[in-house]
């Protein structure tokens, strides 16, 4: 139950309608595809099978089992602690985030149930600027982490994020901290804890608590890694192979456990879950 | 000519005087005097009121001490560990036993390379997963024997390169954290020169995180946040400014717990006494924390780091 009814825009509505604006491009096969059969088709191109973005509401809608999800997300919104401003000042940026997303910040967190089994869910946005972890961001995954402890049901966190927030400065740094400190009671109370990355998933989120699954879950098509190809190029002046940073990278080098269509996630994470739930 | 090379070449005349003063027998006490006082003004006007990016510079200053420096300088005994048992040995990062003052303790930092060839070693302190899984070594080694653990932080960043990403630099950032979350010993981080993004703070999770007066700790390094923020790769003054990297700031925002002051132009104007300011305040932090049980000092890290974060309530009540 959305706690916060009167503010639509900051309401979870999975029955939205999408932007019907007929047409888009896809940017892998140049094709001109039919925005609906897209959306209907998850955000794959159905001409060549390109992923695109999923927003953090159709990735709960894709997941959870209908009419299951409940939004816990934390009635908080971003400070400014340095008074930040680069070519736009801080909470400007956040501002134009939310009116663009009709999200708080970067993340999505509720109650929900995957074939029944009932979980806590986090699921992040890029859209909101590049899905960056700041203090929002880091305090929310700690709430579903202890609302997964609270009600004794795993936690999943779809990641989706460039990384730090730059514009909080360390206060972002320290949020790695904070997530792996929490993330730790949640082993302690014997809690599967399954990560699932989704592109990008790289920086302070892919060095912290997105590694730290009991099981990490790539999508097909995630970027994965900790420093971007550009900045490895310009310090490095390293050739870096095509596959740098794909899902089957990080795969081949060991850092994920399996590499899913967003077509099967969903039984994917039933599958794994039932374990955890016989076993308790 | 550079503000530090006039105040070297003043240095070197009044030392020159000195020398004619000795040998020679000339009265040459005043004119020395005079440009003592001299060398002291400059000294100060350019060093009292640092900005930050004049900061960042004296952070990476070349002559600037780095862990090595201090383990010698600070504590006895260092018996260094080498390797991660999986992959290698990486010399970006050293740890090892030592003693402070007759006490035992485990050390874990980042250490620049000087030369050319010592960088080529050290990969300018920029530690591959193998450098924090050494770390990790050493610090569940310290938690069997009751160690505290210090770490000293000195690194631009994690390697970046292809290497790096191949053995998961990510997750290796990450286990070192989780490691540090649980670890039953006190341990104090030090920030003595670059604390450079997630491979600072993945050395970083501690009891007690101080920094040198100069030093500084960053999300990101002023260059790359000009580049992805401002767009233009000449703001890293601005970006300076504006990421609140140095020791003071953080000190007013809460997120360390204390200053060491360095001599007046940097730790390397007069490195013993900053190696005993760090000394002491080491000592002194150790000692706090020695008397604090395990488990109170676990949950008092925790409470540290759960609540680390500015955030508004947006709650409707609230409006």
């Amino acid at each position: 139950m959305p706690i916060f009814r009167e503010r639509d825009y900051l309401r979870v509505d999975l029955e939205r309608e999408p932007d019907e604006s007929l047409w888009m491009k896809c940017k892998a096969c140049g094709e001109l595809v039919f925005k609906r059969r897209v959306r209907e088709n998850n955000n794959v191109c159905p001409s060549c099978g390109e992923y695109f973005f999923l927003t953090a509401v159709e990735r709960v809608g894709l997941l959870v089992d209908a009419g299951s999800f409940q939004d816990v997300t934390r009635a908080i919104v971003a400070d400014d602690p340095l008074g930040f401003s680069d070519r736009k000042a801080y909470p400007e940026r956040v501002a134009d985030a939310q009116a663009n997303t009709g999200l708080r910040d970067a993340i999505l967190v509720g109650r929900a149930a995957i074939s029944g089994l009932p979980v806590v869910i986090g699921v992040m946005d890029f859209r909101f600027i590049g899905g960056s972890m700041g203090s929002v961001v880091g305090e929310q995954i700690c709430h579903g982490i202890e609302t997964a402890i609270e009600d004794r049901c795993p936690f999943v966190l779809v990641s989706s994020s460039g990384g730090a927030r730059l514009q909080e400065g360390l206060f972002s740094l320290l949020q790695m901290a904070k997530t792996v400190s929490v993330r730790a009671r949640l082993a302690e109370a014997a809690l599967p804890f399954v990560s699932v990355m989704t592109y990008p998933t790289s920086g302070g989120v892919q060095a912290s608590i997105a590694s730290l699954g009991d099981v990490i879950i790539a999508e097909r098509g995630a970027l994965i890694g900790f420093a971007g190809r550009r900045v490895i190029q310009s310090a490095m002046a390293q050739e870096l192979p095509d596959d740098f940073q794909s899902d089957a990278f990080a795969f081949e080098h060991g850092a994920i456990d399996r590499v899913v269509g967003r077509d099967g996630m969903r039984d994917e994470l039933a599958s794994l879950l039932s374990f955890f739930v016989e076993a308790r | 000519m550079s503000d530090e090379q006039t105040l070297d070449l003043l240095e070197a005349k009044i030392e020159e005087l000195r020398h004619l003063d000795a040998t020679d027998g000339i009265d040459l006490s005043k004119e020395i005097e005079k440009l003592e006082t001299k060398l002291e003004e400059l000294r100060h006007e350019l060093y009292a009121n640092l900005g930050d990016w004049e900061r960042v510079r004296l952070a990476r200053h070349p002559k600037r001490p780095y862990a090595l420096d201090y383990i010698d300088a600070v504590f006895t005994d260092f018996y260094e560990l080498h390797g991660d048992r999986i992959g290698g040995d990486d010399r970006a990062l050293v740890a090892g036993l030592a003693r402070l003052d007759g006490r035992p303790v485990a050390i874990v930092g980042q250490q620049k390379g000087r030369s050319t060839a010592e960088n080529k070693e050290r990969f300018f302190g920029m530690p591959r997963p193998q450098g924090y899984r050494k770390g990790q070594r050493a610090m569940r080694l310290a938690e069997r024997f009751g160690f505290p653990v210090i770490t000293l932080i000195d690194t631009p960043g994690a390697y970046p390169g292809l290497e790096s990403e191949e053995s998961n630099i990510g997750g290796a950032i990450a286990e070192s954290l989780a490691t540090m979350v649980g670890l039953r010993v006190p341990i104090v981080a030090v920030v003595i020169g670059e604390g450079g993004s997630g491979g600072a703070l993945a050395i970083g999770l501690a009891d007690r995180v101080l920094m040198l007066e100069n030093a500084i700790y960053t999300v990101i390094s002023p260059e790359s946040a000009a580049v992805i923020l401002w767009k233009e790769k000449e703001r890293m003054k601005d970006a300076a400014e504006a990421l609140n990297l140095t020791a003071d700031h953080l000190l007013e925002l809460g997120l360390i717990d204390g200053v060491i002051p360095e001599p007046l132009g940097g730790a390397h104007k007069d490195f013993d006494r900053t190696a005993a300011a760090l000394k002491e305040e080491l000592a002194a932090r150790l000692d706090e924390l020695a008397a604090i049980e395990p488990d109170t000092l676990l949950d008092v890290r925790y409470r540290r780091y759960r609540e680390v974060g500015r955030y508004r309530d947006a709650s409707p009540e609230s409006e």
